[in-house]
């Protein structure tokens, strides 16, 4: 059988060239947007003011108090620290991309809701983003893996956390199982 | 105990009827019970909610929190409350934060809500007192409609889970019910509350309300809030209070895109502090925080020092010692304050050799709140509206009114939930600053402070140096105790009588006073223009240091056990009255006591090599808690490896949300002990981030902490947000005394032992 005839587009009788469009693309939470701004911006403030994501929030200059820590191509950093220079086709997630998109929480997620891991809250966000990275990592975190999370908590929910942590590790070990 | 003979104080509650169908209660606003209620206040949507329970005709119940939650739980533990009360199903029930609930009548302002404090312990005890019967007549009036529509004597119905259930088993909802119960005449008196053994989520634990949404990173803070084009304003402050500006170039700041305009702002003298700007500061407004920060960045300010430009930590803690070891020798200083006399201690000095003396040391501390301070203000000439993170409401209130000048009710103030508090936020100098400014840019204004602006020019907690003394008689009891404190109180300039201002610094009933005969406790005030403020268990924190390490230092000069030694100073069970009201109950104390030494295994483990356990205890107000810590020490670092905590606190209203505070509270108790100071230099805090002012990370604090409550069910319940930090870092020195003979004396207590080793 004589293979079809691929149909094809009329081509353009001149071809100019695409102009390069200023701005730095970044995915966030799977989204796809271009920053045009000022390039020494750092993320937390875009991803604050600018895409209205306020799950991350401000703790300090150098990022220490880890309220600020969002996944860079699934590594925690603090968002404070990034200009927006440095995120060109990086893929963010933030606390408010964990959850399933049908509203269902990522175990993590549901490991600090049952553990009731949280005290004010105003950091709870950055204690997900940086105990994710650490289940990426340690899958079954040992106390002393647990111990190298490195954010500040000032109402004392550590022992929450850290339960909420091996909640939550055993959960994601059973479903991938 | 039955607490129904209290409810006829607060008269009748007041029932809402409007075009909407649903039944709303609330506290009636004083001496206005007849007033025709306005329909805007029972509107549709939820933020002109007037009251606090709303069952609408869908059966959704509304329940307003009315205390700032700074994450105290209050926002879960009273709608618990209410809805108890009203057998409501907590599924079914939302929360809201009402807001301040503030009404004019001739100019002066009506709180409309009752008791809107956060984090100062009390808002459980009031919740108690008044919001139980929000409850109570909400189901009152429920029966009353079902026994209309039955047919059927209200006494013979059952209110449960949302439903009224008839001898028959018909069930009616409240939802079904709700238009027909606004209508229902109220009771000539207060309908009781329930008794206790018909308490269905009373005594029973649940979860953060908002867990789910703060999860998912959806529960605005304060500049979470949305507020279209508003400006948005940082500050630099002058480093001193008393400070001026001398020179300003605002040239290279204004060259910035997007900066709108350079205001300074000035501190009013009048004002008591927490009422006006910190310092003097200049403040940059521009289009977004961006622009502002680069703004400030390119400031170039020269400030003038003032007076306190001279002061430091350390003389003011050489000239605390002065005072307080002088005043043991036999040059006297007389004490600005002589809290309490019992007896006569110098007497007893005379005839007895046995003495045993010690001087301890506790820094300043921030309070250094996760949420910096921060506000949203939009000011006009009609009116005011703020989003505050504030812990009193009403004082935020006052702040803008005195600024503002407008009637009560066109001052409008938001509180959403808080990112901490540690009584910071129980002033309100960033308020201020965001009326000021908001006043001059005419335009709805978002102030941030950075983290250095709030390490700072944070109102401290002052730092206390205590001498303490006992004198032991032949068979080694503790006959006199003799406690001398000399601190820079947090009162000064706050508008309290000179004779109160030690109220801030010691508490007159402390342990061991009522316990040992002669006792005297004597507080010298240090003159000093540094900021402070109130801070959270104050005066609680240092003085339980002081006193429970000083404890089980005699137990060590008696060579007693610790635990014995406590359990004697305490002596047999009893009520022994308080100068300001109330009992220490000495068997409450014993009990909890008792407790923790049973978790930790005190009889076992005490004085075996590298380790070792350390026990402490305290009472504030009618709660008791004890804390048993067990360290291990080995090769210069330090390890908490168990931390066991005991309270009493009266009922229980969430027993999850009590855990959660008394775990709370011994961390940051710890964490504050272990690494936490404030110093100035040239009046100056020396801190100004996280690595220079350490809070405790998981690594170094213990693994858990085993959490004992009491039952005490038969009393009314207490708060409990801070009750278990006084007693932790005593119980953490104790432990590290038995474990490397090191007697930590001063605070933090890390770098102490280090020097000390």
């Amino acid at each position: 059988m004589p293979p079809k005839p691929i149909r094809t587009h009329k081509s353009p009788d001149r071809i100019t060239p695409q102009t390069i469009r200023p701005g730095i693309d970044i995915q966030v939470n799977g989204k796809h947007f271009r920053h045009t701004g000022d390039p020494s911006m750092l993320l937390l403030w875009y991803l604050r003011d600018i895409l209205k994501l306020n799950g991350t929030r401000y703790g300090g200059e150098q990022g220490e108090a880890g309220t600020d820590q969002v996944l860079v191509d699934g590594k925690a950093h603090a968002a404070i620290t990034l200009p927006m220079a440095k995120m060109a086709g990086r893929k963010i997630t933030t606390v408010e991309g964990l959850a399933h998109v049908d509203g269902s929480l990522h175990p993590l997620q549901q490991a600090f809701v049952d553990e009731d891991a949280i005290g004010c809250g105003y950091c709870t966000s950055g204690w997900l983003i940086a105990s994710l990275d650490l289940l990426q990592r340690h899958p079954e975190p040992s106390d002393a893996d647990i111990d190298t999370l490195p954010n500040l908590c000032r109402c004392g929910c550590h022992s929450r956390v850290r339960r909420a942590i091996k909640r939550a590790a055993s959960v994601m070990k059973e479903t991938q199982a | 105990m039955s607490n129904h003979h209290k409810l006829s104080r607060r008269g009748f509650l007041k029932v809402l009827t409007g075009g909407v169908g649903a039944l709303v209660v609330g506290i009636p606003l004083a001496r206005a019970t007849h007033a025709p209620i306005p329909p805007a206040f029972l509107g549709d949507t939820l933020f002109d909610l007037g009251s606090y329970v709303r069952i609408d005709a869908d059966g959704n119940i509304i329940i307003a929190a009315r205390d700032p939650d700074t994450g105290t739980g209050v926002a879960t533990a009273l709608p618990r409350i209410i809805a108890d009360e009203l057998d409501a199903e907590w599924s079914r029930v939302s929360v809201v934060l009402p807001g301040l609930g503030v009404k004019g009548t001739h100019g002066k302002p009506q709180w409309t809500y009752g008791h809107q404090l956060g984090g100062t312990g009390n808002s459980i005890p009031a919740a108690w007192e008044d919001l139980r019967q929000m409850g109570a007549l909400a189901r009152y009036l429920l029966l009353q409609a079902a026994a209309k529509r039955l047919g059927v004597p209200a006494t013979q119905l059952r209110s449960q889970k949302g439903q009224i259930i008839a001898p028959n088993g018909q069930r009616i909802s409240y939802g079904a019910l709700a238009t027909d119960a606004a209508t229902i005449p109220q009771p000539k008196t207060p309908p009781l509350p329930k008794r206790a053994d018909r308490y269905s989520l009373i005594g029973r634990s649940a979860g953060d309300i908002n867990a789910r949404s703060i999860v998912c990173g959806q529960t605005p803070y304060t500049l979470d809030h949305q507020t279209g084009d508003a400006a948005v304003a940082v500050l630099a402050h002058c480093p001193w209070r008393d400070g001026q500006l001398k020179r300003i170039d605002t040239s290279a700041t204004l060259l910035v895109k997007g900066v709108l305009k350079v205001v300074q702002l000035n501190p009013d003298p009048k004002c008591q502090p927490g009422q006006t700007p910190i310092a003097p500061a200049v403040a940059v407004v521009a289009d977004s925080l961006w622009t502002a920060l680069e703004g400030r960045r390119r400031l170039k300010l020269v400030w003038q020092p003032g007076q306190s430009s001279r002061e430091s930590s350390a003389l003011l803690e050489q000239k605390a010692q002065r005072l307080v070891s002088h005043a043991s020798a036999r040059n006297k200083t007389p004490p600005t304050t002589r809290v309490r006399d019992d007896g006569n201690v110098d007497k007893v000095a005379r005839h007895t050799a046995h003495r045993l003396d010690a001087l301890y040391y506790q820094p300043w501390l921030a309070h250094a709140t996760a949420e910096t301070m921060c506000c949203i203000a939009h000011v006009d000439k009609h009116q005011a509206r703020l989003i505050v993170p504030t812990q009193a409401p009403k004082r935020a209130w006052a702040v803008v009114q005195s600024l503002t000048g407008l009637p009560p009710e066109k001052i409008q103030i938001e509180v959403p939930r808080i990112g901490g508090g540690y009584g910071r936020r129980l002033d309100h100098d960033y308020v201020a600053e965001a009326v000021m400014l908001a006043k001059v840019i005419k335009r709805p204004l978002r102030l941030m402070w950075t983290r250095d602006d709030d390490l700072l020019h944070d109102w401290y907690r002052p730092a206390s140096t205590h001498h303490l003394s006992a004198i032991i008689d032949q068979h080694h009891r503790v006959i006199a105790w003799d406690q001398k404190l000399a601190s820079a109180s947090a009162l000064v300039g706050r508008g309290v009588p000179e004779d109160q201002l030690w109220t801030s610094e010691v508490d007159a009933d402390q342990l061991p006073a009522g316990l040992v005969s002669n006792y005297r406790s004597d507080w010298y005030n240090l003159a000093s223009t540094l900021p402070r403020g109130p801070h959270r268990a104050m005066p609680h924190l240092t003085n339980a240091f002081a006193v429970q390490s000083f404890i089980d230092e005699l137990a060590h000069f008696l060579h007693k056990d610790p635990l014995r030694m406590q359990q004697q100073l305490l002596g047999n069970a009893r009520h022994i009255p308080l100068r300001n009201g109330g009992v220490l109950d000495t068997g409450r104390l014993h009990r909890v006591l008792q407790r923790v030494a049973g978790r930790i295994g005190w009889k076992k483990y005490w004085r075996s090599s590298g380790n070792g356990l350390g026990i402490a205890c305290w009472r504030i107000g009618d709660a008791y808690v004890a804390h048993a810590i067990k360290v291990a020490f080995q090769a210069r670092t330090l390890r908490i490896e168990r931390a066991v905590c005991a309270v009493d606190v009266g009922r229980v209203i969430n027993p999850k949300g009590l855990e959660n505070q008394v775990t709370g509270a011994t961390l940051d108790a710890l964490g504050c002990a272990l690494n936490l100071a404030i110093s100035f230099e040239a009046g100056q805090a020396q801190q100004h981030n996280w690595k220079d002012y350490p809070i405790a990370r998981m690594a170094q604090l213990p693994r858990d902490v085993e959490v004992i409550v009491v039952p005490s069910d038969d009393r009314p319940p207490t708060g409990a947000s801070f009750l278990a930090m006084p007693s932790a870092a005593p119980a953490l020195a104790n432990a590290v005394f038995r474990a490397c003979a090191v007697r930590v004396r001063r605070l933090p207590l890390t770098k102490e032992l280090l020097r000390m080793l």
